[in-house]
C-alpha cells in the first residue's frame, strides 16, 4: 500500500488545503531510532469539502492531523493553507493562522480545562484575540452555545465535569467555531461516544458546515462514520495513503485490499448477514521499522515479491478514485515501473 | 490435584445463572442512584447473551453485581443471584474469591489499567493459577504458554517476561482474555471488550471469545453499546435502559422483530456503511434519564416518539411477544395500531418539512 506519488492532487477548484510530501518523523528516545508516523503523504483538500481520514491506530493520521496545525512542525514537507506556506511561517504568524483552523478532540471531557467555567472557555479565543467588547463577545458565545444545544445560563455556572460527554464535546465544538475558522479538523471526534449520542454530533457537525460554510478533515478508525460525514475519503495505512476516493465509490468499489479488509470487518447490525472472516489477522507492525516496498505487504493476502520491493505509487482506477497497489481489486495491475523506485 | 483448565464438570439441572429482581443503588450526596432496578433473567449453560444499552443504562453495574465486584460501603444490594444452583448475592469476600476465576471472570474494557502495570505477563498469568488450581510454578508456568498460545499471541514464550506497556492494545487484549479464561470459567463477562481497539482488531478479539466459549461450553455475557456487536456474537439480547431491562429476545427474533421504539432507535441511529454519505442519521433526542429520580412511567418516554399519555403515568411491565423467549416493556410496541398511527404522522412531517 501504501504509496506515495501525487496523481490524486487537484488543480482546478477552490483549493483549500494542501498538502504535499509531509513527513513526520520522531526519535526513539536516545537510541538513533527514528518512528516513521507519516513518510511523505501528499492530500489536498477543496473549500466546502469533507475529507475523511481513515486508518488503524499508529497509521499516523492524528499526526497528520496536527501537523496540519503544525503541532509540531513537520519534519518535511509543504503545508499550504489559504495560499500561505504555513511551514515557513515564523511563530507569532502561525499563531494567527491557527485562528482559522481548529481542532476538535477525540475525549472531549481531558480537553476542557476541569477549573474553569464552560462558558469562559469557549470565549478565551475571543479574549486572546480581543475581538469585539466583552458584551459582544458573550453574546457570541451565547449564541453559538445555543447553536451547539448547551443552556449558556447553565454553562455560565457550570465546569466540564457537570456534563456528559456528549455535550463536552458540543462544548468543544462550539469553542472551534468561536473564531469564525474555515477549517476544522476533528480527531476523533464521536470515538469516545455511545452510538446514540454519536448520531447526534454528526447531524450536528453536517448543520454548522452547511452553516458557517466550513471545511472539515475527519479523522477516524471507524469507516461508517467516516463514509457518513465525509465528501471523499483517504484511508491511511503506517504512515502512506492507500487509497483515495469519493465516500461512495470507496465502498462500493474498494481499490485496496485494506480497505476491503476495513469495510468487511465493520460489525453489520443484523445477526442474518454472514460475519466476514477475518482477512488479516495481526496488526500493523512497528512504524520504526516499516517493511519495505508497499507497508502493507506482510498483511496483505495479494502480496508478491514486486509488493516487498517496490513501492506502488497513487494512480486513477476509477473516477476521482485513486489507489497505491500493484495489483488492486478494481483497474488492473499497475504498469511496471520505469525507473525502480526505493522504499520511503 | 491440579485441576485441568476446563469448564466446571459439576452438572445441576436448570440454567447456569438465575438473575432475580436484582436491584444495586449507590448512596450518593444527590440521593439514591439506581444504577440497576429489578432486573431478572436466566442464562443457559454454553450460550452467549448480549447486554446492550446506552452510558448509564445501568449494564456494567448489572455484570459487577452478579459477579459481587462492587464495593460493600455506600451499595445497597438485594435480589437473588444464583450461579450452578447456589445462592451467591451475599457470600463473603473468602467464599466469592472461589467463585472468581474458576466460576466466573470478568475482561474488562481498558486492557491497559486492567493489568498490573509492574507485573510481568506471566506472573500474572500463573498467579491465579496457582491459587486456585493449587498448580506448581512448572505447570502453571506451562499452562500459561498453552493459553498465550490459544489466543495467538506471536512469540508466546518471550511474552510471558513481558510488561503490559511493552504490548499494543490489541495484545494486551488478548492477555486479559488469556488471563479471564486461565481457570477455566463457566461464566465469562466481557464489559465493552473491544470499545478500546480498532475494527480490524475488534474483529479478530470477537472471533477468539466465541471460540472460546465453543472450545470450553462457557457462557458468556457481553456487555456493549454497540448492537453490530452483539448482532453476530450472541445467542440472545437483553435491552436496557434506565437500569430496568426493557426488552430481551433471542437475536435473530430481536433484529427481525424489534418491540421496544428504544430498541429500534438505537439501531437506527448507527451510521450504516452501505447507506450513501451524508445520509441524515436517526437521533434519539435528550439524555438517559437521571436515577436518582427517573421519570413517571415509562423511563424511555421523556424521549420516544411514540409516546402516548399512558405512557407517562402508567410503567409498562415486561410482556410476552409472539415468540415465548421474546420479552418487552411497552405498552404501544412497534408494529402497534398507535406505533403505526404515528409512524405515518411522523413520515409526514417529515415530508412536509422538506
Amino acid at each position: 500500500m501504501a504509496g506515495s506519488g501525487k496523481a490524486h492532487l487537484r488543480t482546478g477548484g477552490d483549493v483549500l488545503l494542501r498538502v504535499e510530501d509531509l513527513v513526520m518523523e520522531f526519535p526513539v528516545g536516545r537510541t538513533g531510532l527514528v518512528v516513521h508516523a507519516v513518510s511523505g503523504i501528499s492530500f489536498d483538500v477543496l473549500r466546502g469539502e469533507t475529507l475523511g481520514v481513515v486508518g488503524e491506530s499508529g497509521c499516523g493520521k492524528s499526526t497528520t492531523g496536527k501537523a496540519l496545525m503544525m503541532l509540531p512542525k513537520p519534519t518535511s514537507g509543504s503545508v499550504t493553507f489559504e495560499g500561505e506556506e504555513l511551514t515557513a511561517l515564523p511563530p507569532t504568524e502561525m499563531r494567527a493562522a491557527r485562528t482559522r483552523m481548529q481542532m476538535i478532540f477525540q475525549d472531549p471531557i481531558s480537553s476542557l480545562n476541569p477549573r474553569r467555567k464552560v462558558r469562559d472557555i469557549v470565549r478565551e479565543p475571543l479574549a486572546i484575540w480581543k475581538r469585539g467588547t466583552a458584551a459582544e463577545q458573550l453574546a457570541k458565545v451565547d449564541a453559538l452555545l445555543e447553536e451547539v444545544g448547551i443552556d449558556p445560563q447553565r454553562a455560565a455556572e457550570s465546569q466540564a465535569h457537570q456534563f456528559s460527554g456528549g455535550q463536552c464535546q458540543r462544548i468543544s465544538i462550539a469553542r472551534s467555531l468561536v473564531l469564525d475558522p474555515t477549517l476544522i479538523i476533528c480527531d476523533e471526534p464521536v470515538s469516545a461516544l455511545d452510538v446514540s449520542v454519536q448520531a447526534q454530533v454528526l447531524n450536528l457537525l453536517e448543520d454548522l458546515k452547511a452553516k458557517h460554510g466550513l471545511t472539515l478533515v475527519f479523522i477516524a478508525h471507524d469507516l461508517a462514520v467516516v463514509k457518513n460525514i465525509s465528501d471523499r475519503i483517504q484511508v491511511m495505512y503506517l504512515g502512506k495513503i492507500c487509497e483515495v476516493a469519493p465516500s461512495n465509490s470507496l465502498y462500493d468499489s474498494p481499490a485496496h485490499h485494506y480497505t476491503k479488509v476495513l469495510i468487511d470487518s465493520i460489525p453489520v447490525p443484523n445477526p442474518d448477514v454472514a460475519i466476514h472472516q477475518v482477512a488479516i489477522q495481526g496488526e500493523p507492525p512497528s512504524p520504526v521499522m516499516p517493511p519495505p516496498g508497499c507497508r502493507f505487504n506482510p498483511r496483505c493476502p495479494a502480496a508478491d515479491t514486486r509488493c516487498r520491493s517496490e513501492e506502488p505509487l497513487l494512480r486513477e482506477v476509477g473516477d476521482g478514485h485513486f489507489v497505491a497497489c500493484h495489483h488492486p481489486l478494481i483497474g488492473g495491475e499497475a504498469p511496471a515501473a520505469v525507473r525502480p523506485v526505493t522504499a520511503n | 490435584m491440579s485441576r485441568q483448565p476446563q469448564a466446571s464438570s459439576r452438572q445441576v439441572d436448570g440454567p447456569l445463572l438465575k438473575v432475580t429482581d436484582l436491584r444495586t443503588a449507590f448512596r450518593t450526596e444527590r440521593g439514591l442512584v439506581k444504577s440497576v432496578d429489578g432486573v431478572s433473567f436466566t442464562l443457559d449453560r454454553g450460550k452467549s447473551l448480549g447486554i446492550v444499552g446506552e452510558s448509564g443504562s445501568g449494564k456494567t453495574v448489572l455484570s459487577r453485581s452478579i459477579m459481587g465486584l462492587l464495593p460493600k460501603r455506600n451499595t445497597e444490594r438485594s435480589g437473588s443471584v444464583v450461579f450452578e444452583g447456589q445462592e451467591i448475592i451475599d457470600l463473603g469476600l473468602k467464599e466469592r474469591r472461589k467463585v472468581w476465576g474458576r466460576e466466573m471472570s470478568m475482561i474488562f474494557q481498558d486492557p491497559m489499567t486492567s493489568l498490573n502495570p509492574v507485573m510481568r505477563v506471566g506472573k500474572q498469568l500463573t498467579e491465579g493459577l496457582k491459587i486456585h488450581l493449587n498448580m506448581s510454578n512448572d505447570d502453571a508456568r506451562a499452562t500459561a504458554l498453552k493459553l498465550l498460545q490459544d489466543v495467538r499471541i506471536p512469540e508466546a514464550e518471550k511474552r510471558l517476561d513481558q510488561y503490559a506497556f511493552e504490548l499494543s492494545g490489541g495484545m494486551r487484549q488478548r492477555i486479559m482474555i488469556a488471563l479471564a479464561m486461565s481457570c477455566g470459567p463457566t461464566l465469562l463477562f466481557a464489559d465493552e471488550p473491544t470499545t478500546a481497539l480498532d475494527v480490524t482488531v475488534q474483529a479478530q478479539i470477537l472471533e477468539l471469545i466465541g471460540e472460546q466459549r465453543r472450545d470450553r461450553n462457557m457462557s458468556v455475557i457481553l456487555v456493549t453499546h454497540d448492537l453490530g456487536v452483539v448482532a453476530g456474537h450472541t445467542d440472545e439480547i437483553a435491552v436496557m435502559y434506565g437500569g430496568k431491562l426493557v426488552e430481551k429476545a433471542p437475536t435473530r427474533v430481536l433484529f427481525a422483530n424489534m418491540k421496544m421504539p428504544y430498541t429500534e432507535a438505537l439501531l437506527e441511529s448507527i451510521p450504516k456503511i452501505e447507506d450513501p454519505s451524508h445520509t441524515r442519521l436517526h437521533v434519539i433526542p435528550g439524555r438517559p434519564p437521571d436515577l436518582v429520580n427517573p421519570p413517571r412511567g415509562c423511563r424511555f418516554s421523556p424521549r420516544c416518539s411514540f409516546v402516548q399519555d399512558r405512557c407517562r403515568e402508567e410503567e409498562p411491565p415486561l410482556m410476552t411477544a409472539e415468540h415465548p423467549e421474546h420479552v418487552y416493556a411497552c405498552w404501544y410496541p412497534v408494529g402497534s395500531p398507535v406505533h403505526r398511527e404515528r409512524t405515518a404522522q411522523l413520515q409526514a412531517e417529515k415530508i412536509g418539512a422538506h
